[in-house]
């Protein structure tokens, strides 16, 4: 289980955008979907959620919409926007170097 | 596509936030609904699953907050929050935010009041194209200032030089203009011209046309061009005046353009304008030696002042080498700007003025900043809670700024609209004021203005938001009720702000006193004459009926009887210019029994005529020999008087009585004029030194020199009422001919000091605001000091102390910072009262009465400020003092 400080806000973005590649979803599914696709790792907080979430939106990654839920109230969908396509690879290119330098170096035990 | 998104999303965020906050909410709440119905489906009761979800939750208002840190336009939104709590906190106190938006209103509108004047008539260039080409010349007198120019050397400039595009002549003059029906005949100031003069400036006439060369000539149909205010006022603005002609001085103008409303240059009061040629005498025209007119040239681009000035003068140099044994003649030149040269004197009162108000402006936000630190310390308890809530400290000053900025935009505000109506005065009641018709309130001023809002209300806010707000701000939390006296270090503070108030105070107190003094010692000269019950005025003889000699002394003897003969009168006689009202010319000369002077020593005299009851009457004594006899005008009247300057200074050390003087005066070569009495000295102007003058008989009737005539009667009963009778005699003798400056001797003293006593009233009345505002300030401080140390004082008269112990310590704590400030000040006055040297008579900057006089004034002020709280405290109940926390 990591604790909320061990995702760096640059990764939270990343894991966000990911996540909303497919299809829109709300606030609560994002976060149940990141801890199910992590294997139950990563539990995001709301805390850390929500800024994040408005963050992507106010910068243009993201867009929202206000639509009927699956339980019948009203609820605030995020969508990828063609930007935040090209962001969420720009992210993964980044991710993918950081990742594989970190790797060398502690795989030279 | 990125940015049209965020652009939206901007727009959105200023424009819906109220609705993005609701939505953030209910966002919000659906996630806890979720974490909710999680929690009861893996099992735990209706109650624990929402405790466990609000708790994981963390607390919402800081969720919210961090959420909405991600928006933008936040500092906006915080900006307006702090503003509308500014509001708030200062319409709880209605009254301290009054006085202090008062305060700063003064401060501020005598500053834009000013800056606009110094703007419009200083820093603005002259309202035609290319000004900064436009320039002046003028003949380098001896003394060293600008002289006017003679005619003929004008000519010579113009067809040598090569540095200016145009140059162009100019001198005033005036015109008699008869009444049409029922109006009163008139005397017009006017300007002759050469034709070129407006080409120069660059401006053309509004109807008709210009002057042409043709027009300038001796041969010419005299031709008339009217300023608007003469067109407007005398033909209705009738553009069929155009072409018609107009009668000055009985002969007749053709009417050929009308200027343009706004072109004021030089004076306002000039009504026609005349070409050259056709308002000078041909002698003069071709005189290198009579010095009576300006000229201005507009310099061709590329050519710098000094080489032009530089030609010019080289042209005077060969002139003056060529012709000075025959006359007087310059010999160089001086120039400088026109606009420098339209705005003279003005500069020097303006730029004072300028830092006087600077002055006021810097005492208005002491007293701010002190009634701000006062509210501070009263709300320390409050900021010390705000801290730990967790306000930031530049949160907290920016709460003290905001406050303190709202005061003087508020007080900028009504500042501005007092502004407006302060320049409205001054430009018309300070009579000296050039280009004052261009004086407006426009956007560069505006801005100004809310610049120097802002800056006195940061400048106001800093000591008290930074005092208040650092981390000893926590101590106050410690603080008892029962512990005294730990305020001592912040009435320090205040004490030293007004330190520095009275200190300014004191400066501009000593300004207006010497500029006060100055004015009575102008005021105290003696002109030499009589001054009271003393009635002037003034008629020009021109035209057809005053051609030959005989008629004007016949005007003037049959005014002369009629005048001596109505009630009241008591003494009357004829000059051409009365003491006081100005040069108006010399004259050189020479003296026949003397050996003959080298030709660069031109003597010369102040010019004047006098009838043989003249000096009777404006009671200026006989020094030895006699007056003028009515036997000696027109052909017998070549003799003389002389002051008693010239006579001292030109016949030392023998008896002028019989001598004679050489003068040229009505024939190009000079005549000798047979000395026949000295009379007592007369000023020709109050603040210069006695010059030597010299009279001749005003009968003597030549025309132009002896026509202008200045009557003066003196009665024992009361002079003004005999200025309608006496018009009314002088109608009766020549119905078209006006009468001009009736004035008694003391209106025309008053328009010497009038400028002086403006100057003197405007510092002093800034002087004493300053004054006002600190004795409050000093009240206010001391009052503070007396309520913080309530319950030392009701100790101390609890254990013994009399009351007028207390009284004297109260009222001392009181005066020393007053006597500080005015240490500060006399020596803060020492340093700067050399700079309006210029605009002080007969008083040295340094003058001990008037800082003594400024000391007194000070300690009294300041002991009357500091009474009524010393007294309070005197007067104070111990029980009752023992007993407030």
């Amino acid at each position: 289980m990591g604790k909320p400080n061990d995702l760096v806000q640059g990764t939270l973005d990343l894991l966000i955008l990911k996540t909303l590649l497919p299809q829109a979803m709300h606030g609560w599914a994002i976060a149940k979907r990141i801890q199910q696709l992590s294997g139950e790792v990563l539990q995001v907080q709301q805390g850390s959620l929500y800024p994040a979430l408005h963050r992507l939106e106010q910068q243009g990654w993201v867009t929202a919409e206000w639509a009927e839920s699956e339980t019948g109230r009203q609820a605030k969908f995020y969508s990828l926007t063609a930007a935040g396509r090209g962001q969420l690879e720009a992210e993964t290119a980044h991710w993918n170097r950081l990742s594989a330098a970190i790797d060398l170096i502690v795989s030279e035990a | 596509m990125r940015w049209t998104a965020k652009l939206a999303m901007r727009m959105r965020m200023l424009f819906q936030r109220r609705k993005a906050a609701e939505r953030l909410d209910d966002e919000l709440s659906f996630h806890l609904e979720h974490q909710i119905a999680e929690n009861l489906a893996a099992g735990m009761s209706a109650e624990e699953s929402r405790f466990a979800a609000l708790r994981s939750f963390g607390n919402p208002a800081l969720l919210r907050e961090e959420t909405r840190a991600t928006w933008s336009w936040n500092w906006l939104e915080a900006a307006v929050r702090e503003v509308r709590y500014g509001f708030r906190t200062l319409g709880r106190t209605p009254g301290f935010a009054a006085l202090a938006i008062l305060v700063m209103a003064l401060g501020i509108g005598a500053n834009v009041a000013l800056f606009t004047v110094v703007r419009s008539v200083l820093l603005n260039p002259l309202p035609f194209p290319a000004p900064n080409q436009l320039i002046a010349l003028y003949s380098k007198a001896d003394t060293g200032k600008g002289g006017s120019v003679a005619a003929a050397d004008f000519y010579d400039w113009q067809n040598e030089s090569h540095s200016f595009e145009q140059m162009a002549i100019w001198r005033w003059t005036g015109y008699n203009m008869a009444g049409a029906r029922s109006e009163l005949p008139e005397f017009l100031q006017a300007v002759t011209c050469s034709w070129n003069l407006f080409p120069t400036l660059g401006v053309e006439p509004t109807l008709g046309r210009s002057f042409t060369s043709a027009d300038d000539t001796d041969a010419a149909n005299p031709t008339v061009i009217l300023s608007w205010s003469f067109f407007k006022r005398r033909f209705n603005a009738d553009p069929s005046i155009l072409g018609k002609t107009i009668r000055l001085n009985a002969q007749p103008y053709t009417v050929v353009g009308v200027l343009p409303q706004n072109f004021t240059y030089p004076d306002p009061k000039i009504q026609l304008w005349v070409p050259y040629h056709k308002g000078i005498s041909s002698v003069i025209l071709h005189s290198h030696y009579s010095h009576t007119s300006h000229v201005i040239a507009r310099l061709r681009p590329g050519v710098s002042l000094s080489r032009a000035t530089q030609e010019v003068s080289a042209i005077q140099h060969g002139i003056f080498a060529r012709l000075n044994g025959a006359g007087p003649v310059t010999p160089s030149v001086v120039s400088l700007q026109l606009v420098d040269d339209v705005v003279g004197d003005a500069k020097a009162p303006l730029y004072i003025l300028m830092a006087a108000v600077l002055c006021l402006l810097l005492i208005a936000c002491l007293n701010l900043s002190n009634l701000l630190v006062a509210r501070a310390v009263a709300r320390r308890r409050e900021m010390a809670m705000r801290s730990a809530l967790g306000g930031s400290r530049m949160r907290l000053i920016g709460q003290q700024m905001t406050e303190s900025v709202l005061i003087c935009l508020a007080g900028g505000v009504l500042g501005i609209v007092l502004a407006g109506a302060a320049v409205q005065w001054l430009s018309t009641y300070w009579l000296a004021l050039p280009r004052a018709n261009a004086i407006h309130i426009d956007a560069p001023v505006l801005a100004f203005a809310v610049g120097v809002a802002f800056l006195a209300g940061i400048l106001s806010g800093l000591l008290p938001a930074f005092l208040f707000t650092g981390a000893k701000v926590y101590a106050v939390m410690q603080d008892s009720a029962r512990t005294l006296g730990a305020s001592a270090t912040r009435a320090s503070l205040r004490k030293g702000l007004l330190i520095v108030e009275l200190a300014l105070t004191v400066v501009l107190l000593v300004g207006a006193g010497l500029l006060f003094k100055s004015f009575l010692q102008l005021g105290s000269v003696d002109l030499g004459c009589a001054t009271r019950n003393v009635l002037t005025m003034r008629c020009f003889l021109r035209g057809d009926s005053y051609a030959k000699p005989e008629q004007i002394v016949a005007f003037q003897t049959q005014l002369l009887e009629k005048v001596r003969h109505l009630p009241g009168v008591a003494a009357a006689g004829l000059t051409n210019v009365v003491p006081g009202d100005g040069l108006y010319g010399d004259t050189t000369f020479s003296i026949p029994e003397h050996p003959p002077q080298p030709p660069e020593k031109r003597d010369s005299a102040i010019f004047r005529t006098a009838d043989p009851g003249y000096f009777q009457a404006m009671q200026i004594p006989l020094v030895e020999g006699r007056f003028f006899l009515s036997s000696e005008r027109l052909d017998n009247s070549s003799f003389v008087i002389v002051s008693q300057k010239l006579a001292k200074e030109f016949f030392p050390n023998e008896d002028p009585l019989g001598k004679h003087i050489a003068v040229s005066w009505r024939s190009p070569s000079p005549e000798n004029f047979q000395i026949v009495g000295v009379v007592g000295d007369t000023r020709y102007q109050l603040n210069e030194p006695v010059r030597s003058t010299m009279w001749f008989p005003i009968l003597s009737g030549i025309p132009g020199l002896a026509a202008d005539t200045a009557l003066v009667v003196r009665s024992e009963t009361g002079p003004e009422a005999l200025g309608i009778p006496i018009q009314k005699t002088i109608a009766g003798i020549d119905q078209d001919l006006p009468v001009s400056d009736v004035l008694t001797m003391q209106q025309v003293i008053g328009k010497s000091t009038a400028n002086s006593s403006f100057e003197a009233s405007l510092l002093g009345a800034f002087a004493t605001l300053s004054l006002l505002l600190a004795a409050v300030g000093l009240f206010g401080v001391l009052s503070y000091i007396v309520a913080q140390r309530t319950g030392e004082i009701g100790i101390r008269i609890a254990l013994g102390a009399q009351r007028e112990q207390v009284l004297g310590t109260v009222l001392l704590d009181g005066l020393r910072p007053a006597l500080f400030g005015l240490a500060l000040g006399l020596a803060g006055s020492v340093a700067v009262v050399r700079l309006i040297r210029s605009m002080l008579f007969q008083t040295q900057p340094l003058d001990p009465a008037v800082f003594a006089g400024v000391a007194v004034t000070l300690l009294l002020v300041s002991a009357a400020a500091c009474l009524i709280p010393a007294w309070r405290a005197s007067r104070l109940d111990p029980m009752r003092a023992l007993r407030t926390e």
